[in-house]
């Protein structure tokens, strides 16, 4: 990292940083690239966001499947139905899930990434973010 | 008490650790806090002796050092047990029973909140939200978490750990 | 991919399946199995939806179609209507209450969302460990306007114009508490962000650093600028491990950037952050206290004036506001203060941050714009109240406020709302109570707390906490009197009167709260030595109902003491003078024979 040296910089890297996510991560699969995030907050941690996070990585990597990016988040606020594990599919709405374990990890990666089939318990977003 | 005793009773090479702490820091200047967050982290807890050392290294009287100490509820002058369990008390964790839970812990071990077993495995705390609500009541036991813990589970738990 | 062209998500939030969502299931998979479509549409069963007012919720993707206050009976139609043929069922769409218009445009489905996320805009967004991702969600770019557009002044009157209030509980406006620190010279000045959150019910301030430290090193650097301070100071809790390591993080990234330090993005402007520890202590919230526990002393609290911004950490202009607070900042001078006013009530606007624990089905961390009512909190959002039990209150303010109730539910909540109803917003903890919490034990335990966490150094607070909770103790085992209730009255007032800060002057609203709404239940803890609740085990008796007991005599092996007798197959009994009030029969029992009284 190099010391930003102007708010005329700044503006520069913010839009390099969305440019290079976009190569970084999406590379030849621009339009399959599918985003795992998972809440990592103290609670979630507390209710095992962690092995949910090793199980995400594990398998994806033992399926060899390098359209799926694992990545970890703050808390989404949803106490009640932790773990919570994000998945973002190109074209779709994001989706939430809910009380995620190792089973659910497999399912999630069999049913919803691999074949957009929804799964029972899925958490609505229920709020507004700044941009609505 | 006279110095040579002090240094008698503390282990030497945790004495050079903390020692070298508060010899890194740029001014002994208000950070009595900060030492004895690295003294607990370094001796485990915070005995007389400690305090004694560290009011010497500070240059400020003992009196002051335990005056903080005594203030502050994160700070302790009791060995921890090998097994630290800590039974949240926190409004969210009280309303779904965890007063029943500490009860039941209390019962268990025969010990009241801040006292040790005689073998030194466990000790009872009770500490104020985790922060883990959607999991009330929550149990501690050294880092580990369990969520929503009944007076049922209060044995098994305690089974892992013997 | 999958061959699902639709799917239908049917709400399976707990008070949409009491209203049958089960079976609306059930109705639709057989309706689409009779049209041969099973295989093109996915019916799924999804968690609450929070507007559990107009359920049960029905929404089809992908065209976003949401249909509210569906029967069983519906399904039929939706299936027939909406997916054989494309059409909308009219009747079961949301009618606007104002307009009385149905809303089709799934543009505009948002509306039954009643949270709206600032101070929370990245948390569960973005990586906290990852600098820039936050930049590419602009930023550091309100901390770059302000250096190169903005005179410090500037920023302080946008502050002041948006009408924020400090979120950690007293709500004082914090765009004058940057004037008065500008305002006040000196040749040093500080910045702190209080991060030692106290309310045992409350963490809003751990999960915004952990899921966005930046945003609060960037309104503490634009405070800088504000005030005229190059310093500045995390003051936290050293409970908080992992948010302790992603502020570290996170300063650490933005020193390499260049975003903290000397010099920032090429300007002349320096700052510096560093953080500090607490090490428990409730008093601490208090910013006197907070500041010496700073200089590494006792947290005990000073009179006020002078306040912090003339006279703080180690005598210099201070200023202090809460996480929640500062993670508002950005965002302001982004979308302007006009944005900002635009949302909450005109004397609280913005939002506020609330731990929605307790009793309720969806405990949750939740921001909602200020206004709302708390029927909305804890019935959509909250998604009301657990196992269909009866909503008794709901305390807000944590160990400083008190208790509402239904009554209250109508109420829109902001600062002044909460104060005129006897409690107050406090750091944002919202402890959901059911029929089975008995109130002047909900009382107990908070003047415990405070009692516990009085500093004593004033005797109003250290001497008249330890003498409420030994006359609630009495209470609540059966050795209360009616001259009691007067005595606490009377000792409440002169606390709040008489004691230093903010910690002892609250210290009693627990107490005159439940007083003032649930006064029949303290009359009937002292006057008929019962506990209506059956909380209070001192008051307690536990009865076999023998029309319910099948003789199984679990009971009577679980009880410690040998107090229950009976044959097998026959109705057992309890013998009152022996039992401890354990409750082990109590929770045991299979067929719920055993009552409390």
């Amino acid at each position: 990292m190099s010391k930003i040296k102007s708010f005329e910089e700044l503006k520069q890297i913010r839009e390099q940083v969305l440019t290079r996510m976009d190569i970084r991560e999406k590379g030849d699969h621009i339009e399959k690239l599918v985003e795992v995030r998972v809440a990592m907050a103290t609670c979630g941690i507390a209710a095992g966001a962690r092995n949910v996070m090793n199980a995400f990585i594990n398998e994806i990597a033992d399926q060899g499947l390098d359209n799926v990016v694992v990545t970890q988040t703050g808390c989404m606020g949803y106490c009640y139905a932790e773990p919570t594990v994000e998945v973002r599919i190109p074209g779709k709405e994001p989706i939430v899930f809910g009380e995620v374990d190792e089973k659910k990890v497999q399912a999630i990666i069999e049913k919803y990434i691999k074949k957009g089939e929804l799964l029972d318990g899925i958490i609505p977003v229920t709020h507004k973010g700044i941009e609505d | 008490m006279s110095s040579s005793v002090v240094s008698q009773t503390l282990d030497p090479s945790k004495c050079k650790q903390l020692d070298q702490f508060i010899d890194q820091l740029p001014s002994k200047k208000g950070e009595l806090i900060a030492v004895l967050h690295k003294a607990q982290e370094i001796f485990g807890y915070l005995p007389k002796e400690v305090q004694q050392h560290i009011a010497k290294r500070l240059e400020v009287p003992v009196a002051k050092v335990y005056g903080v100490v005594s203030f502050y509820s994160f700070f302790s002058m009791e060995p921890k047990g090998e097994h630290p369990i800590s039974i949240c008390m926190g409004t969210a964790c009280y309303v779904r029973g965890a007063e029943k839970v500490l009860n039941e812990f209390k019962k268990e071990l025969n010990l009241e909140v801040g006292e040790t077993t005689p073998d030194g495995k466990f000790s009872l705390l009770s500490l104020r939200c985790v922060g883990a609500c959607g999991l009330a009541p929550v149990v501690m036991v050294g880092e580990k978490v369990y969520g929503r813990v009944t007076p049922e589970m209060v044995k098994d738990i305690l089974k892992e750990y013997q | 991919m999958s061959n699902y062209k639709m799917h239908v998500l049917v709400c399976g939030g707990t008070g949409c399946i009491s209203a049958e969502s089960g079976k609306i299931v059930e109705n639709l998979i057989q309706c689409l199995q009779e049209h041969h479509m099973e295989e093109e549409v996915q019916v799924v069963k999804t968690g609450c939806f929070g507007f559990c007012e107009k359920g049960p919720i029905v929404k089809i993707l992908p065209d976003n179609t949401f249909y509210v206050q569906v029967t069983p009976d519906d399904a039929k139609i939706i299936v027939e209507e909406h997916i054989v043929k494309g059409r909308k069922v009219k009747k079961l769409l949301y009618k606007d209450p104002g307009t009385k218009e149905t809303i089709e445009d799934s543009k505009h489905m948002d509306f039954y969302k009643k949270q709206m996320r600032i101070a929370l805009r990245n948390c569960g967004f973005i990586d906290p460990t990852n600098i820039d991702e936050y930049i590419a969600r602009d930023g550091y770019h309100a901390l770059g306007m302000a250096l190169t557009e903005w005179t410090p002044e500037q920023v302080i009157d946008a502050i002041k114009k948006s009408g924020l209030r400090g979120r950690g509980g007293g709500g004082f406006p914090t765009g004058l508490k940057w004037e008065f620190a500008r305002k006040s010279s000196s040749d040093k000045k500080y910045v702190v962000c209080n991060a030692d959150e106290g309310d045992p019910g409350a963490f809003m301030d751990r999960s915004i650093l952990e899921g966005d430290p930046h945003s609060i090193i960037e309104a503490m650097a634009i405070c800088g600028y504000a005030i005229g301070a190059d310093e500045g100071k995390v003051y936290i809790r050293a409970e908080y491990p992992l948010a302790i390591q992603r502020l570290k993080k996170a300063m650490k990234d933005a020193e390499e950037y260049g975003l903290l330090g000397n010099h920032i993005l090429g300007t002349d402007f320096h700052f510096h952050i560093e953080i500090k520890y607490g090490a428990g202590a409730f008093v601490c919230g208090e910013e006197t206290a907070l500041i010496h526990s700073m200089e590494g002393e006792r947290g005990e609290p000073t009179t006020k004036p002078p306040f912090p911004a003339e006279s703080g950490y180690w005598g210099k202009p201070t200023n202090v506001n809460n996480v929640e607070t500062f993670a508002n900042i950005p965002i302001i001078l982004l979308k302007g203060a006009d944005w900002f006013k635009k949302i909450g009530t005109e004397k609280s606007p913005g939002t506020k941050v609330f731990a929605l624990a307790g009793k309720v089905n969806n405990v949750g961390l939740i921001e909602v714009p200020m206004g709302i009512t708390l029927r909305e909190v804890i019935f959509d959002i909250g998604g009301g109240i657990k196992d269909g039990k009866k909503f008794k209150a709901v305390q807000t303010g944590g160990p400083s406020g008190g208790c509402l109730t239904e009554k209250d539910l109508d109420t829109p909540i902001d600062f002044d709302t909460l104060l005129t109803k006897g409690s107050m917003m406090g750091s944002g903890g919202m402890i959901v109570m059911d029929e089975d919490d008995c109130m002047p034990s909900v009382a107990k335990f908070y003047l415990e707390f405070t009692e516990e966490e009085s500093c004593g150094k004033c005797t109003p607070c250290r001497v008249g906490t330890k003498r409420l909770s030994e006359v609630l103790k009495k209470i609540t085992a059966g050795q209360g009197t009616m001259e009691h209730l007067q005595e606490l009255k009377r000792l409440s007032v002169v606390i709040q009167e008489t004691a230093l800060c903010g910690l002892g002057q609250t210290a009693p609203n627990p107490i005159l709260s439940t007083l003032n709404n649930f006064e029949e239940e303290y009359i009937a803890h002292v006057r008929d030595k019962q506990c209506p609740a059956g909380q209070c085990t001192a008051l307690l008796k536990y009865i076999i109902n023998e029309e319910k007991c099948i003789g199984c005599t679990v009971c009577a092996r679980v009880c410690p003491v040998n107090a229950i007798t009976g044959e097998r197959k026959k109705p057992h009994v309890i013998d009152q003078a022996t039992c401890i009030k354990c409750g082990a029969c109590y929770d045991r029992c299979p067929t719920h024979a055993i009552e409390k009284r």
